[in-house]
């Protein structure tokens, strides 16, 4: 408490936008190549802009749109779009560990909305309490970026030459490896179930007998497989799982 | 199957999986084996959803190898997301020019 009466609500704000910047403007990058994902699945750039601003989610929109793609049934898109943003329900636990036992409900609703990877990484370093202020303020500069890149990438990507636009759809991987990477190379366990999952996956996708099986379907089947046997197998130490993302 | 539905109910999941935690619990999970699976979760998913699709994405498979072998090397020595999904584009943009 004594540290949200120490900074006003407005200085908060100021530094979360200024922390939110360089965000923004990685955001702005890799929504570009989602909106080329979503481009492909048919979606307008309006609707892709509209998914990107209410769901805020790389990995979980990707998996969205590569859904859609093929027609899949709701209840795919929601199990998938489960799945691939689990990790924010952890996040969230952390965070609400990190605000003042007494924040307003209001501030938890509104904060949960863009709870990502990196507003939530710059959000759980501040020190001390949380001021919801401060999240608030990196929001004003994360969330434009993404709706804005997403916008693009439909409305620009298609006159961009093919050559461009293959170099560009890999662009989402390359960040998935920079969120699974370094705690893998720091973690044993970590990095075994990433190695585990790259050969499951692949093995999956040459496997006839799983060729039926729609690929969103095999992600959620091996994820909860290899996630499980690790947790069984190696569950995590009290100081890791919700203090560390 | 309607786009806008599409868009619903995933904007739907995601905020519920955000704002349930914040809003009803307050102390930390203590079930040790639900807490290590959620703290795996993300990795493995994402882990299964990159290989072999980093590879197939691209117009040529290695170009696809190439960002790939390029993105880890580059996460791994503390690139920031920004740059590693920067150079794994510049790397197939540059390796398609010789392969195809």
């Amino acid at each position: 408490m004594e540290a949200i009466a120490i900074d006003s609500n407005r200085t908060c704000f100021q530094r979360g936008l200024r922390d939110g910047m360089p965000i923004a403007l990685g955001y702005f990058a890799v929504s570009f190549t989602l909106g080329l994902a979503a481009k492909n699945a048919g979606f307008s750039a309006f609707q892709a802009m509209i998914e990107s601003l209410t769901n805020n989610a790389s990995a979980g929109e990707y998996a969205v749109f590569s859904l859609a793609a093929v027609g899949a049934s709701y209840w795919e898109v929601a199990i998938m779009t489960l799945v691939t943003n689990a990790r924010y329900l952890l996040m969230a636990c952390s965070l609400s560990q990190k605000l003042a036992p007494d924040t307003p409900l209001r501030h938890r609703m509104l904060i949960a909305y863009d709870i990502t990877d990196e507003v939530f990484g710059i959000s759980i370093a501040v020190p001390g309490r949380l001021n919801p202020w401060y999240t608030y303020g990196a929001m004003s500069a994360a969330i434009p970026g993404w709706g804005v890149g997403t916008f693009l990438g439909v409305a620009v990507g298609s006159i961009l030459p093919l050559r461009l636009v293959s170099a560009l759809s890999v662009g989402l991987y390359g960040m998935f490896l920079a969120i699974i990477v370094p705690p893998a190379r720091d973690n044993r366990v970590i990095l075994g179930a990433a190695l585990l999952s790259f050969a499951a996956s692949f093995a999956a996708s040459r496997w006839q007998l799983l060729a039926g099986i729609s690929s969103g379907v095999k992600t959620i089947i091996l994820t909860v497989v290899i996630a499980l046997a690790a947790a069984i197998l190696f569950p995590v130490k009290d100081e890791e799982g919700a203090s560390k993302s | 199957m309607n786009i806008w539905m599409y868009i619903l109910v995933s904007a739907a999941v995601s905020y519920l999986i955000r704002v349930t935690p914040l809003v009803l619990i307050r102390r930390e999970i203590t079930n040790r084996t639900l807490r290590s699976f959620l703290y795996y979760v993300p990795y493995v998913t994402l882990a299964v959803m990159t290989f072999p699709a980093i590879v197939e994405a691209t117009q040529h498979p290695i170009a696809g190898l190439l960002a790939l072998i390029a993105g880890i090397v580059l996460a791994w020595k503390g690139g920031s997301l920004f740059l590693v999904a920067v150079i794994c584009c510049l790397v197939v943009f540059v390796s398609e020019w010789f392969l195809i």
